[in-house]
């Protein structure tokens, strides 16, 4: 569904994603690891077609994004980092927007809307102003707009940040609900939720990727079976691993 | 063009979910009826028509106007909204239409609100109301031709006060090409074709020109392509700086 093929993004001088490349597939769930300014999000932004790539390209069902990209847009569902959101907007009027930028028809926008605030846990502040909104909430209300239209394939840049320890569980059974016959990619730095709900993780280091195989071949790797120890050693050392 | 209209729509309803909208039309019916009544001398005047009125449109729209687009890009790049809104199943050139639009939409909505200055001039006396027809849509045209450049600017940078500086000074470099003591510069050395051309790109020149009463095709077209270059610049400048 997804291919990436050598993908590479340079700011000036800078290289933040250096020759990415891997496939994902309806059914997996991907968690996107790394440490602070790896190319996670670089990398997403490319996929959903924000930024342009320097190099190499991203196809979704055979498509390159950047030829075209409306297409491409239309199959994704996007929670960009740090959840921007119109902070004039309610949560309500702002996904009334969405539903009508993503062509749900209007007889079920509204209905829609109460569904999905369920979901995510919304629906009491619905009317609320989003400037006022505590931290979580706006991130569920990013999560909301990602996953309005069903799309065939979620792009969620860090989901969970910012939310208590009982929303973290339910918005990651909502993943898994989700995940059976759609493409997810997510990036976090809780390694405890790449157990949980990634069938796969990706680590990238300075743009390369270095580590690529399930959870539980990640854990192998160390003596100790912590997560933590692998990723430290895994980052830090130099040598590209693949399970 | 539904997606430009989901856009429009969203925009003007912020304009009016905010006080933005409130203190800029009362702002601009203030400054109006100021420069009006006092400066252009409406009364004293004893002459049925609007032109005092009109006289100080380009001034006004000069601070008025870029304090309107000076967000429109700019403050989508700050809060990050741009990467919520560009990676919307729409193009960049439908964001730039829709979000001009609802602007421009906007400043006819303030436009509209100077009307009773219309009706006015009608209780006093007998006004030629198609020239002041047209000269309500040039103010319009010139209007979006302030806003068109205003947004281009607005997509350079996350930093609205550059936006509001640079967008100002840029609009005063086309009301400027049009005053007699700019033209008089060029006179006596430069070519009459150089002169010919410095004030054919001045707002004054052509809204002057549709404000005596006739909208002369070839004004719009002006106001018309200049807008179009100007939405173009812009999403080009969004393309190549959306991610920065
Ligand atoms: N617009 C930009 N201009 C210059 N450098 C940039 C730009 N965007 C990202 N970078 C750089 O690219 C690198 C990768 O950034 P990115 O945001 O992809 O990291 P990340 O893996 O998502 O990190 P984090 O875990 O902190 O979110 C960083 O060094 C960052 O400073
Ligand atoms: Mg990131």
């Amino acid at each position: 569904m997804i291919e990436i093929q050598n993908l590479q993004k340079s700011f000036g001088e800078f290289r933040a994603v250096d020759g990415v490349s891997f496939s994902v597939k309806p059914g997996e769930v991907l968690g996107f690891l790394g440490p602070n300014g790896a190319g996670k999000s670089t990398t997403m932004r490319m996929i959903t077609g924000f930024l342009t790539p320097t190099g190499g390209a991203v196809r979704i069902a055979g498509v390159d994004v950047n030829v075209d990209p409306i297409s491409a847009k239309k199959r994704i569902g996007y929670l960009p980092e740090g959840a921007p959101l119109y902070s004039d907007m309610t949560p309500r009027t702002l996904l009334e927007f969405i539903a009508e930028a993503r062509e749900i028809p209007s007889a079920e926008r509204a209905s829609r809307i109460e569904k999905i605030a369920a979901k995510v846990n919304i629906t009491g502040v619905l009317d609320q102003q989003i400037e006022t909104l505590s931290k979580g909430y706006k991130r569920r209300v990013g999560l909301a707009q990602a996953i309005i239209h069903d799309p065939e394939i979620l792009i969620l840049d860090e989901p969970t940040d910012g939310l208590d320890p009982n929303q973290k569980h339910e918005v990651r059974q909502l993943i898994q609900e989700m995940s059976k016959d759609k493409v997810i990619i997510l990036s976090t730095h809780i390694l405890e939720e790449v157990e949980a709900v990634c069938t796969r993780a990706i680590i990238i280091t300075q743009g390369k990727v270095v580590f690529d195989g399930t959870p539980s071949e990640l854990k192998g790797r160390s003596p100790s079976g912590r997560l933590d120890d692998v990723f430290r050693e895994i980052t830090t050392g130099t040598a590209p691993v693949t399970a | 063009m539904k997606s430009t209209i989901t856009i429009l729509k969203r925009e003007l309803r912020a304009y009016f979910a905010t006080p933005v909208a409130y203190v800029f039309i009362v702002i601009f019916l203030l400054l109006t009826g100021i420069l009006t009544f006092y400066m252009g001398g409406f009364f004293e005047r004893e002459q049925a028509d609007l032109a005092p009125f009109f006289f100080f449109h380009p001034w006004l729209y000069l601070i008025l106007i870029p304090a309107i687009s000076m967000r429109l890009w700019a403050e989508e790049r700050k809060t990050g909204t741009i990467e919520l809104l560009l990676t919307l199943p729409f193009s960049t050139g439908q964001a730039v239409l829709g979000k001009f639009l609802a602007a421009w939409a906007f400043t006819g909505i303030a436009l509209l609100a100077t009307t009773p200055i219309w009706l006015t001039v009608n209780l006093l006396g007998d006004p030629d109301n198609g020239v002041i027809f047209a000269a309500y849509i040039g103010s319009l045209l010139m209007a979006g031709g302030y806003l068109a450049i205003g947004s281009c600017i607005s997509a350079m940078t996350n930093n609205q006060v550059i936006a509001f500086v640079v967008s100002l000074v840029t609009c005063m470099l086309f009301i400027l090409a049009g005053l007699p003591a700019v033209l008089d510069f060029f006179t006596g050395w430069a070519p009459q074709a150089v002169i010919d051309t410095v004030s054919s790109f001045s707002f004054m020149t052509h809204f002057n020109s549709i404000a005596k009463g006739v909208i002369d095709l070839r004004d719009v077209i002006f106001f018309g392509s200049l807008i179009g270059c100007f939405l173009l610049a812009n999403t080009l400048i969004l393309d190549a700086k959306k991610g920065e």
